[in-house]
């Protein structure tokens, strides 16, 4: 079965109708008879020891079913929550109680939990909940962390590292001493967060008579959350299920498993009704995972010509008081680095710090856009000192399609040798540079600054390790009324899944994508499941189905051919029916060939069987098969970013005049979706390096608790994003796609922070930060002399 | 004693009376209450536009406004745009060929400040329309699709033919 039709075509999404109409059904839609509802306790303190909590006062208050402390936690969940992925590196492993025990490690962490019966009436109780807490010495910024006499983030450690290790290829120290030139960068980049529109939540319900838990819950990974709570109550498997419903976006932050949801378990479980609790923007602001935190220190060795001979230097991330991630987002950070360039010798030292603030995990990009950034700024640093195009810098030290698949020389978090698949860099960089008019800007740039205005533009390139293993499996299923139907793990939270799997697996029966209805995010509906994040869906899930259809697709045939006395051969389907594609001689001799044929109704009905009769030779009951479709590794999509601005060098803001995207995610599933995706991914990255950050007293209290102090991109911030497509497909999974869900993120903050540095090279002025703000743009000019040293560059 | 007042409001057409206390929310009563839960709850402090709701044809943030506040007022909600439970409006139309929707959580806040907007101003330019989409925050999109939606509702608005998933 080839793919064709559907796959490729930008076709409308089976989501939309339902979504535009407001008739979604998004978590806090969701209301079961009799349910209650719960607002959490959250400490005020950043760090503070809990010497006693009194809950009188909330138990007796009006509507209140229950409070719960620690102390009121069944037995199996008063330990820690387990890591995702530990690390022999981790040598202090954090991780927090699903209520606080005895100390609270930053603003906004659980404490105890109101359930009333209504969210109104709960808050009301939950002001009335007394704790004692003495406050104890924290630390918000990682590099103040580190230092040796900083207050402990956590009372019972040992220091405030939580993990150290190296990633290196090649012989650092021979390149560096045999260098031609040797130059240093300092770059530092603050947290944001996610920020979906749909805040957190949870509804559970517990069914005494079943002795079943059915959570609905906006999560990224239901089968993650069902293995925790499997887990914690010491159930068997189908005892717990977990159903993602509409959500409102995720971009990372979604996937993790949260305290709330296991409390609201026991308390669904303890008081015998459901229970729901929606995060509010306050909470979300204090309670929900941020990222990307984190100070580089680097150096990069070229030769006479500018050639790269080695990259080195120290990353210090900011884990938070947790690690729920391990060492992964540092570890992806250092590996993104090399990039699409040749770089001989590398070696990072990681040091991950904990700090008095939300526990870091991976928002849209994980850790990539840090180390994209790192690179870039790198490049701009080498062009700058040698006086040469930053473009030409670039080219000349980039990998050549010739040279995949190529062997970066360094260590994936798996254990692998991080190997790109395929990808043209120099095409992608060749034509976006073409398509936003490279070669006339100096000239633009010139005549603007005779104005007295300030063009910048910045290129960015990326690598992007997606369609992370181990697998996302698909069962496909042909319906007894004849429709398709597709059942996934993983859930979707606005990445158009129902769209494109439909698209995929459609073909497979030469339906339209109408009569597909693929259900996500159900553990209830297939075993095994890993979630939506890096980028992977189209890869592991869409494999899956691609697998699974062709398998259902042959049982079709085969058994159509039974029942029509026919090869197989003979046979095609198409609009729902298999019929006779090409008349054989052995048809030809039946006769009667018009209307010769089966619904794929008929044969759906057939494929059950009948009792006391047997199946028809070969075949196997129902049509349907599970695939799981397992890479070996990632696919590298990959992109050049192109980003015009102007910069008032007064006010210190920035305008986006263009930005061009050429990216490559191989095969192309939907163009409409992915030029989407990519475009919504840019939004994010502008935000990330003009607007967004959140910012912490330096004992670590929060600051930016709302969308007046903690700005996101909005409609007259960003521009119209040109995306242009460069496919080439991967040989690592049989329909030849990439991942296209983050990269406009990972390249994006670079492009647009080299384009500042590059509009202010009149006042010389580096930008090694991101966000960059209006307000520090003014700083560094003022810093480096004031707007007054513009004047030699007027004319 | 929670202190209570009853309120009669059409949503949609369709008349309500309720008793409520003086403390719920518009938005609120309109999910919880009506259970009109297309109108969505983003940010509660009236800056990302989800919960945006027609009042008297006026955009109004239902987070920021009290149900008894609506007492004797027409509303028009999200559900409410659709000409039956067929079809989309040609606005609704317009996200969905233009791919003005991604998650869809913002959606039914950013149909409700256009539909305001273009009853009024169906000539809008594309800078007008991102000033008036500015109120409304979307992650997903990079409001990209949700502009070449608004112009293409705004060209059939005016009569003319559509254009769709082209920018401006």
């Amino acid at each position: 079965m080839t793919v064709a039709k559907a796959f490729g075509a930008s076709v409308r999404r089976k989501e939309d109708p339902t979504l535009l109409r407001g008739a979604g059904r998004y978590v806090d839609d969701i209301h079961l008879p009799g349910m209650l509802e719960a607002a959490f306790v959250r400490s005020p303190h950043p760090h503070a020891r809990i010497n006693g909590i009194d809950v009188s006062a909330a138990r007796a208050a009006p509507g209140v079913h229950a409070v719960l402390t620690y102390a009121d936690l069944p037995d199996g969940m008063r330990e820690p929550l387990e890591m995702l992925q530990p690390n022999p590196s981790i040598q202090q492993p954090f991780m927090p109680h699903i209520l606080a025990k005895d100390e609270v490690l930053y603003t906004g962490e659980t404490v105890a939990v109101v359930v009333a019966d209504s969210r109104y009436r709960a808050e009301d109780a939950a002001a009335l909940v007394v704790v004692d807490y003495e406050p104890l010495p924290a630390v918000a910024d990682c590099l103040k962390a580190i230092e040796p006499d900083a207050p402990l983030t956590h009372a019972d450690g040992t220091s405030n590292i939580a993990a150290r290790m190296t990633l290196q290829a090649g012989d650092s120290d021979a390149a560096f001493l045999g260098a031609a030139d040797i130059y240093k960068r300092r770059l530092s980049l603050h947290r944001g967060g996610a920020f979906f529109m749909e805040c957190r939540g949870v509804v559970a319900d517990w069914n005494e008579v079943l002795q079943t838990l059915t959570v609905h819950v906006a999560t990224q990974a239901p089968h993650r959350l069902q293995r925790a709570l499997l887990g914690l109550l010491g159930f068997r498997d189908n005892q717990v299920r977990v159903v993602a419903p509409d959500i409102g976006g995720g971009f990372g932050p979604k996937g993790p498993v949260y305290s709330e949801y296991i409390a609201v378990c026991a308390a669904a479980m303890q008081l015998g009704r459901p229970v729901k609790w929606i995060e509010d923007r306050r909470e979300n602001f204090v309670a929900t995972n941020q990222e990307r935190d984190q100070s580089w220190d680097m150096e990069i060795a070229v030769d006479a010509q500018a050639r790269i001979l080695g990259v080195r230097g120290r990353l210090v991330h900011d884990a938070g008081a947790y690690i729920p991630w391990g060492v992964v987002l540092p570890w992806i950070s250092a590996a993104t680095v090399p990039g699409p360039y040749v770089v001989p010798s590398y070696k990072i030292d990681i040091v991950v710090a904990l700090t008095n603030k939300i526990a870091t995990t991976p928002v849209r990009g994980a850790g990539r856009p840090q180390g994209v950034l790192v690179m870039e700024r790198l490049m701009d640093l080498v062009a700058r000192e040698r006086g040469l195009d930053p473009a030409e810098v670039r080219l000349r030290n980039m990998i050549r399609p010739e040279q995949m698949p190529y062997k970066v020389g360094i260590t994936f978090r798996d254990g692998r040798p991080v190997t790109y698949d395929s990808g043209d860099y120099p095409a992608c960089q060749r034509r976006a540079l073409e398509i936003a008019g490279y070669g006339d800007f100096p000239e633009r740039q010139a005549q603007a600054r005779r104005n007295g205005r300030y063009l910048g533009l910045g290129i960015s390139n990326a690598v992007e390790a997606t369609g992370l293993g181990p697998y996302e499996g698909a069962t496909v299923r042909v319906l007894t009324n004849g429709k398709i139907a597709v059942y996934l793990g993983a859930s979707t939270q606005g990445q158009s899944h129902k769209t494109t799997l439909a698209q995929i697996a459609a073909d497979h029966f030469g339906v339209d994508i109408a009569d597909v209805e693929v259900t996500t995010g159900d553990t209830g509906m297939i075993s095994q499941g890993m979630g939506t994040f890096g980028a992977r869906i189209a890869v592991t899930g869409g494999n899956s189905v691609h697998m699974a259809a062709g398998e259902v697709a042959g049982k079709i045939k085969a058994l159509a051919a039974q029942m029509l006395d026919l090869p197989e051969s003979d046979l095609v389907l198409r609009g729902g029916r298999v019929e006779v594609a090409g008349l054989s001689s052995e048809a030809s001799a039946k006769g009667n060939i018009s209307g010769l044929g089966k619904s794929l109704r008929e044969i759906a009905v057939k494929s059950i069987g009948q009792t006391g009769f047997a199946m028809p030779a070969g075949s196997t009951p129902g049509l349907e098969s599970t695939a799981y479709f397992m890479p070996e590794q990632s696919a590298y999509s990959n992109g050049t970013h192109v980003a015009e601005v102007e910069v008032d060098v007064e006010t210190g803001q920035v305008e986006l005049r263009r930005y061009v995207v050429v990216h490559d995610c191989g095969r192309v599933i939907n163009p409409m979706v992915v030029e989407g995706q990519i475009v919504g991914g840019v939004a994010h990255a502008i935000g990330n390096a003009l607007f967004e950050q959140l910012v912490y007293s330096d004992d670590g209290q929060p600051l930016t608790t709302n969308f007046g102090e903690y700005m996101l991109p909005l409609a007259d911030d960003v521009p119209h994003i040109e995306v242009h497509h460069h496919e080439t497909p991967t040989p690592l999974n049989p329909l030849g796609v990439k991942g296209a869900g983050e990269g406009g993120t990972i390249a994006g903050i670079a492009a647009v922070i080299g384009a500042v540095e590059n509009a202010l090279l009149p006042f010389g002025v580096r930008i090694d930060e991101a966000p960059i703000t209006p307000q520090r743009i003014v700083a560094l000019i003022k810093a480096a002399g004031g707007p007054a040293a513009r004047a030699g560059y007027g004319g | 004693m929670p202190d209570m007042r009853r309120i009669s409001v059409r949503v949609n057409g369709k008349d309500y009376d309720r008793e409520v206390e003086t403390r719920l929310t518009l938005v609120d009563f309109l999910r919880h209450e009506l259970r009109l839960t297309g109108t969505h709850v983003g940010c509660e402090h009236g800056v990302c536009g989800a919960c945006t709701v027609l009042v008297d044809g006026i955009s109004v943030r239902s987070c920021l406004m009290l149900a008894v506040q609506a007492n004797g007022k027409s509303l028009e909600t999200v559900e409410g745009l659709a000409p039956d439970a067929r079809s989309l409006n040609p606005l609704q139309t317009a996200f969905w060929e233009n791919h003005g929707l991604q998650c869809g959580f913002c959606t039914p806040g950013v149909l409700m400040t256009l539909t305001e907007h273009l009853r009024a101003h169906p000539d809008s330019t594309e800078a007008e329309i991102r000033d008036v989409l500015s109120g409304n925050i979307c992650r997903c999109t990079g409001y990209e699709g949700i502009v070449a939606a608004a112009l293409q509702a705004a060209r059939l608005m005016r009569g003319e033919a559509a254009q769709p998933r082209g920018h401006a």
